[in-house]
């Protein structure tokens, strides 16, 4: 199967409702699991399950010199665990990963392999004081409710009932941090450029610490490691009219290079490349507004003795919320840079300082 | 000594932004080490002697700063801190990105004025009037600017944190017959970060021994919080830091040398603060790790102060350490 350029159309983007309509809450990957491996099996020169349960996949290129390039992508997403039973279908839960108490109430979830349905449930506004209306629910005062039927046990994963939804240029989705890096990666696998040995990571427990990629990074030993990710945009024009100064990124504006995070420091020769690669074939791009966060990266940065890393994210309105949202061109153009940036990788990049 | 302290804090180089330091560094011991190798992420180390026990050395070559995040339509740069940045000591002060432009970090005047402004209240100015005209991008570094100032014995400067522990040991390479260990001298990049450059440096050495070189604060400023430490009083050896307890062997081994060569030192236990020490430790299977800390006033400010006999003292005690066979 040689190389030829990778695209999103209808194919991907159904292919990227599956990954975001399954449940894989960080430690159950299974469901995403099983279509990363249905999907890339047929191209892979290996394809291994490790430990933890990542997905490490090889792509050997042709050539003498060949850069070892890990590109990595999380399948797993924020949700639920169910941590105490109290009779009638009611029960407590606690977050798995980064989730905002107030953006859970209400919704519609499910729970556990059956994917029995449920909402979470908090005390009526009638029996509210106004005092406890300023302050943030803990999850500790909110329930899940499955009704005196509903079969769950303590332990059972739980994530938003979200079904996807593709409306003119937008998708929205639950998970689309980070199945649209999943999804980017299926197919930078199926089109492994040639000159490249692709050694693609889809990583277990990103959410609750960058767990999944350092096992991943230590076995493959890379050359140089590249982040996939979904990064927040919170592009809203302020209500005065003034300027925003924090966004981290904006819809419509193309892949957002990464340079600084709480995880890593992005290699500058691979920030300057990529950049580079934007500009010389016309494709947008953003740089991330220097901040907090962290990717896989930092992982995979600091495994053995020291690999140069970088992140490009496809920038997603709401994460971490029941409903994200993001556009399908800047999708395009990120897929379309990485693509562009390993087929032109020369095997001496990282000593062009 | 005092040349090479003024040379290495009168370098500007933020986490991540090492080349500056480092081409410094490489030129002052070019002829100090058998072998000079930079890593993947962009630590130098140096090797020194062929056989015995393999001791690794470590001080990092970064300095604390601030990374843009916004340039407005006026041209004011936006920013967030890289390292331990302390919005208190930002207001009025000047920084130097990397690609050589001055700012002045400046604040609205506010109805409060003993409240600290958040750093997301604060901005450089450049002296843009639009945008357009701004010399500095999203993600440009920069470093405080601070003269390097000489009171009687003592130093103020920016980046004695941990320029200092880079001086020491390099003065230690300079005195250092290659002897009876392998010693790999790290300079260190990112420490200020999470000690990311010890991480992986350390695990591609893979020491017997780990010495950490850095600063450390005092306790003997008016109103400080009663600790032992003070100015001119010898170097510190690491007992304790927030992060890691220091091998008493290697402790005991530390204080056997001083005592026995009549140098002064004090013992340290670090509260809130750890360094290169403790990544170094937890490597591979574990590495008997020992901290040497020049006492340090005012840490993360732009004006760091130490006093040089503490230098000095070090350098004798490092040097001791590395001269002779070591049994722990």
């Amino acid at each position: 199967m040689a190389a030829s350029l990778p695209t999103i159309g209808k194919a991907q983007i159904k292919l990227l409702e599956k990954l975001c309509n399954a449940s894989a809450v960080s430690g159950d990957e299974g469901a995403v699991r099983k279509i990363v491996i249905n999907e890339v099996e047929p191209y892979a020169d290996e394809l291994k399950v490790d430990a933890m349960g990542n997905v490490l996949v090889k792509k050997k290129g042709l050539g003498a010199k060949r850069l070892r390039v890990m590109l990595d992508a999380h399948m797993d997403e924020v949700g639920f665990m169910l941590v105490s039973d109290e009779g009638e279908g009611l029960f407590g839960f606690q977050p798995v990963g980064g989730i905002d108490s107030r953006v859970c109430i209400g919704k519609f979830v499910q729970v556990g392999n059956n994917h029995t349905p449920g909402v979470i449930g908090v005390k009526p506004i009638h029996l509210t004081s106004a005092d406890e209306r300023k302050r943030n629910p803990s999850f500790d005062s909110l329930r899940i409710d499955l009704g005196p039927n509903g079969n769950a046990n303590l332990g059972d994963w739980v994530t938003f009932a979200t079904e996807f939804r593709q409306v003119g240029p937008s998708l929205f989705a639950k998970a689309i941090d980070d199945r649209i890096g999943v999804a980017t990666l299926i197919q930078l696998v199926k089109h492994a450029p040639e000159n490249i040995d692709l050694l693609a990571a889809f990583t277990v427990q990103e959410e609750i610490g960058l767990r999944g990629a350092k096992p991943a990074a230590y076995a493959f030993n890379p050359d140089l490691g590249i982040a996939i990710e979904s990064t927040p945009a919170y592009d809203f024009p302020k209500h005065d009219g003034s300027e925003s100064s924090y966004y981290n990124t904006k819809l419509g504006h193309g892949p957002a290079i990464y340079v600084y995070n709480s995880s890593a420091i992005d290699a500058r020769i691979l920030v300057e490349y990529l950049k580079e690669t934007a500009i010389n074939e016309g494709i947008p791009y953003q740089i991330r507004q220097p901040g907090g966060g962290g990717t896989d990266a930092g992982a995979i940065q600091r495994t053995r003795a020291g690999v140069p890393v970088i992140s490009i994210s496809v920038p997603g309105r709401y994460p971490h919320t029941p409903i994200g949202l993001c556009r399908v061109e800047d999708w395009k153009n990120t897929l379309k840079l990485i693509y562009v940036a390993l087929k032109n990788m020369k095997p001496n990049l990282l000593r062009e300082n | 000594m005092k040349k090479l302290i003024q040379k290495l804090t009168d370098t500007y180089s933020p986490s991540g932004y090492e080349e500056a330091i480092r081409d410094v560094i490489l030129a002052e011991i070019k002829e100090l080490a058998e072998d000079i190798r930079v890593d993947a992420l962009g630590n130098i180390i140096a090797k020194k002697g062929k056989h015995g026990k393999r001791v690794m050395v470590a001080a990092h070559m970064d300095e604390i700063g601030l990374i843009a995040t916004h340039i407005d339509e006026s041209g004011f740069v936006y920013f967030t801190s890289v390292g331990g940045s302390n919005p208190r000591y930002l207001p009025g002060g000047h920084v130097r990105f990397v690609n050589g432009v001055l700012g002045v970090i400046g604040s609205e005047r506010i109805s409060k004025a003993n409240v600290v402004q958040p750093i997301d209240k604060l901005f450089v100015d450049v002296g843009a009037t639009s945008a357009a005209e701004c010399p500095v991008q999203v993600g440009d570094m920069a470093a405080f600017v601070h003269p390097n100032v000489q009171m009687g014995g003592r130093l103020v400067a920016k980046s004695l944190d941990d320029r200092i522990g880079v001086a020491v040991a390099i003065e230690t390479m300079r005195r250092l017959k290659s002897g009876p260990n392998e010693v790999f001298f790290v300079f260190s990049v990112q420490e200020e970060l999470g000690t990311r450059g010890a991480i992986v440096s350390a695990y591609g050495i893979d020491p017997e021994i780990g010495i950490g070189l850095d600063v450390s604060h005092t306790g003997d400023t008016p109103n400080s919080i009663r600790r032992e430490l003070a100015l001119g009083a010898g170097p510190a050896i690491m007992v304790k830091d927030s992060r890691m307890l220091y091998d008493p062997k290697v402790v005991a081994w530390m204080e056997g040398t001083a005592k026995k060569a009549k140098i002064p030192v004090q013992r340290e236990v670090l509260v809130g603060g750890s360094t290169d020490a403790r990544a170094i430790q937890v490597t591979r299977l574990g590495v008997p790790t020992g901290g040497l800390a020049i006492p340090c006033r005012y840490i993360h400010s732009p004006s760091e102060m130490i006093d040089y006999e503490d230098v000095e003292n070090a350098v004798k005690l490092l040097t001791a350490l590395l001269s002779a066979p070591i049994e722990l």
